[in-house]
């Protein structure tokens, strides 16, 4: 299966995204500049990897949430594609107003680095059907500006429509309702601070995060 | 022509800095200081000469990239 992962600068987990697209897929992903203004053809999954694109001027995700090859994902998106963002890809995400809300700085004001257990709040969604029966799953948060925000009646929408996928379980942002993860109605757009793509190998220390690109790639 | 821009977290939404620069002010002594608010300023130059065109023009790109209404407010000010 073709999948996709985009590149802009200062991405530092495409090549993290890229091992766990391939080890899922059996095939390595096309790695996509940020430039380009069209995704490759037959591309069924893209990723926006975690980072700090465009060095966090004026907002996390602000300037790649408008770069030509963005404005061709929201438009694929919108009509089903599947897109996943993790750290800096959720924020991209929102930016892009794909996905609901804003990332903020941190409620601690201090960077946020350590393995984070969180719980499966949806395992129906195509990106955790996987899991079976499993709640607790513990993946890498690393992250200045993670603290989920969202008006209430966005928030009361998303828990209503099953759209929140993970909370965390000790809440290490501020997150509003503990949110770690969520997705978009339809199902096809999801976003999460914390990291899956670093929790694929035993080596990583862990392998939780597997079942999450295997789910959703199982998906399509 | 200028163009001067504040942005700011909307009220409501919790500004973790704003709140460390109060505690720290408090700190150092300035008590009657009880609440603050980080923002920031983005100054423009802009060719043309209709401010109120101007104005309309910088507002479009408010809302477009300089802030996020999610979380932010804007005011504009034009200046010649």
């Amino acid at each position: 299966m073709k999948t996709a992962v985009i590149t802009f600068p200062a991405s530092n987990c495409n090549r993290d995204a890229a091992m766990a697209l391939e080890k899922v897929t059996g095939e390595k992903p096309l790695m996509v500049w940020h430039r380009e203004s069209e995704l490759p053809e037959g591309v069924q999954f893209v990723v926006l990897p975690g980072g700090f694109s465009y060095g966090d001027y004026l907002r996390c995700g602000a300037m790649a949430s408008r770069s030509p090859i963005v404005k061709d994902l929201v438009e694929k998106a919108n009509k089903g594609l599947a897109v996943a963002g993790f750290c800096n890809g959720f924020q991209v995400l929102t930016e892009s107003g794909l996905l609901p809300g804003a990332l903020m700085r941190n409620k601690g004001l201090k960077f946020v680095c350590r393995p984070e257990k969180l719980k499966i709040t949806n395992s129906n969604s195509r990106f955790t059907s996987k899991y079976g029966t499993t709640t607790d799953v513990t993946f890498p948060v690393a992250h200045h500006d993670g603290n989920y925000f969202a008006d209430d009646e966005t928030l009361n929408k998303l828990e209503k429509q099953g759209q929140v996928i993970f909370r965390y379980a000790d809440n290490p942002n501020g997150s509003a309702r503990d949110i770690a993860g969520i997705c978009n109605e339809a199902g096809n757009v999801f976003g999460m601070m914390p990291h899956p793509e670093r929790a694929i190998d035993p080596l990583h220390g862990g392998t939780d995060g597997l079942n999450l690109f295997k789910s959703i790639i199982e998906s399509i | 022509m200028k163009a001067i821009i504040h942005i700011g977290l909307k009220p409501g939404v919790l500004d973790p800095q704003g709140r460390a620069i109060s505690r720290s002010l408090n700190d150092l002594g300035f008590e009657e200081v009880t609440k603050a608010r980080q923002g920031k300023v983005i100054e423009l130059d802009l060719n043309g000469d209709d401010p109120a065109a101007a104005e309309a023009r910088v507002t479009d790109m408010c809302e477009k990239l300089l802030a996020n209404t999610v979380i932010e407010s804007y005011k504009v000010e034009i200046e010649d």
